[in-house]
């Protein structure tokens, strides 16, 4: 084979493999856009499911997936980029740092499941709180840390040794530096990772099986300490649990949580590019 | 013989060692004048830039250094534990052999170590900023856009940024680690003519980037050699008249 043969071969192939892994992928959204579109009305995004959830909206899901995934934030963000400063900035390279990367490393690979089985021993028997939102909430956070460590972490590293060297030297202290040079220009990388954790966070099923969620409830959640319906639960328990249930909401269900997920992606995306066009090093 | 001029740093048997073993400096007894440019010189590898970080601490920042020895400011030990890190940087400030302008405005930049040390006071950090950029010999061409990103200067301004981001904080002692080995002949010029003029306001103590640099600019010369104090003198005595053989051997080009 002449050389032009084989490069127009491998050319051919990279080019197939591209499209086999993307092609699932458009076909899946463009399947659940087409079939569930015709669901989405503004009805069905406001209003409470009605007769056995087979009609309706799904209003009480999407509020509590919203709950949910805000009150993780607020658990798993602040203690996260903490955490990332503390490995980033303070620790000294240590056996015990080095453990605790090895954990952090580790944790994220922990199936979504036993962070579930977890959350209940822990928040919802052993502490009492219940199928609640807030156990719901602290689960998901412990899942969400790992990736929002690590991420942010890593921004954290990549702002250049000599920024803290000349902020030290113009008699800044460590946390000056930190505040003012440092964070500033983590910030997008970290904003990156907050946001791709809390992404997993909305779209997990198994942590809030056990922890937060409830097969229905005809009134929204009226505090922290409440059970709640939550997307993508309420994905598995119409698409398998109630006979008769009309394909097209469970379609539109699995549409609005899609859109939920992928616009955080994008928000993510365009923070990246943003970060990247006006970065000065 | 006039009488020497008083003595701004005292360094009395500084031993600077990293954790792998490696000696960076060996026994230094070196007395730094008030209003002069000390020239720190010889070749690579020789200590000056650890003696330079010694001198403002920075050496804290690497794990594992161990220091022997003492350094005096003013009378007043500035190499031992319990030193006030952060102050003792405010009167000892640095520019550095890469221009670093932190990721901010030009404006931002001179006034960072003003607001690092709780200056609020905004007329008079724009007052310090004026005559920063002006004893930088910078304020003509940068006074139209201050607030423009600083590094979107050239490399001779980034480094003339540097120094006036030092000068803003009204320090005693300037210490400067080869501030022009980036830089063109005409910017180094530049740079230069300020020492000369800053000298009468401050200390001066700065690691030249080439023999002919050190001859320029100094009124006492210490000459390096693998962590070793060879030799010191006033004005320009070590480039005309070296006593020690090694000196001479660099100073005229035989190695280095």
């Amino acid at each position: 084979m002449s050389r032009h043969t084989t490069q127009r071969l491998a050319f051919a192939l990279l080019t197939l493999a591209a499209i086999v892994t993307t092609a699932p992928i458009v076909l899946i959204v463009g399947y659940i856009a087409a079939t569930g579109l015709p669901a989405v009305s503004w009805e069905f995004l406001t209003t409470m499911p009605r007769d056995g959830m087979r009609a309706g909206g799904i209003w009480p899901a999407i509020v509590g997936t919203g709950l949910l995934t805000a009150g993780t934030g607020l658990v798993a963000v602040p203690l996260g980029i903490a955490a990332a400063i503390y490995l980033a900035e303070y620790a000294k390279d240590t056996t015990l740092t080095r453990a605790i990367r090895i954990a952090i490393i580790n944790l994220a690979g922990i199936p979504s499941v036993v962070y579930g089985l977890f959350g209940l021993g822990l928040f919802v028997l052993f502490l009492n709180f219940g199928t609640s939102i807030l156990a719901g909430c602290l689960t998901l956070a412990i899942m969400t840390l790992p990736v929002i460590i690590s991420t942010a972490e890593e921004a954290l590293r990549a702002v250049p040794q000599s920024f803290r060297v000349v902020s030290i030297s113009l008699g800044g202290t460590k946390w000056q530096t930190i505040r003012r040079v440092v964070l500033p220009q983590a910030l997008p990388g970290i904003l990156t990772g907050v946001i791709l954790g809390l992404e997993r966070a909305a779209g997990e099923t198994a942590p809030i099986l056990f922890t937060a969620a409830a097969f229905f409830l005809p009134q929204l959640p009226g505090s922290a300490m409440d059970a709640t319906m939550a997307l993508p639960y309420h994905l598995f328990v119409i698409s398998t649990q109630i006979p008769g249930m009309p394909i097209q909401i469970q379609y539109g269900t699995a549409l609005v949580l899609l859109v939920f997920v992928l616009s955080m992606n994008l928000i993510a995306t365009v923070i990246r590019a943003r970060a990247r066009a006006q970065r000065q090093w | 013989m006039t009488t020497p001029p008083p003595a701004k740093i005292t360094i009395e048997r500084l031993s600077v060692q990293y954790r792998d073993g490696t000696e960076s400096l060996r026994d230094i007894s070196l007395s730094i004048p008030a209003h002069q440019i000390t020239v720190l010189f010889g070749p690579a590898g020789g200590g000056k830039s650890t003696l330079l970080r010694a001198l403002n601490r920075l050496n804290d920042l690497v794990d594992g250094v161990r220091v022997t020895g003492r350094i005096l400011l003013d009378g007043e030990e500035i190499s031992g534990p319990g030193v006030d890190t952060v102050a003792l940087r405010r009167r000892v400030g640095m520019v550095f052999a890469q221009p670093v302008p932190l990721p901010m405005s030009i404006r931002q930049n001179v006034v960072y170590g003003l607001e690092l040390a709780g200056v609020r006071d905004a007329a008079r950090r724009e007052w310090e900023l004026e005559k920063a950029l002006r004893a930088a010999a910078l304020w003509d061409e940068v006074q139209d856009r201050l607030d423009a990103p600083a590094v979107a200067l050239s490399g001779g301004q980034q480094q003339r940024l540097c120094l006036a981001r030092v000068l803003a904080l009204e320090p005693e002692v300037i210490l400067l680690d080869e501030p022009t080995s980036g830089l063109d002949p005409i910017s180094t010029a530049k740079v230069e003519q300020s020492l000369q003029e800053i000298k009468r306001l401050y200390t001066v103590v700065i690691v030249p980037h080439s023999v002919q640099q050190a001859a320029r600019l100094a009124d006492q010369a210490a000459f390096f050699l693998q962590g070793e104090l060879v030799e010191t003198a006033a004005g320009r005595e070590l480039f005309v008249t070296p006593r020690e053989a090694r000196t001479n051997d660099y100073v005229t080009g035989r190695f280095g």
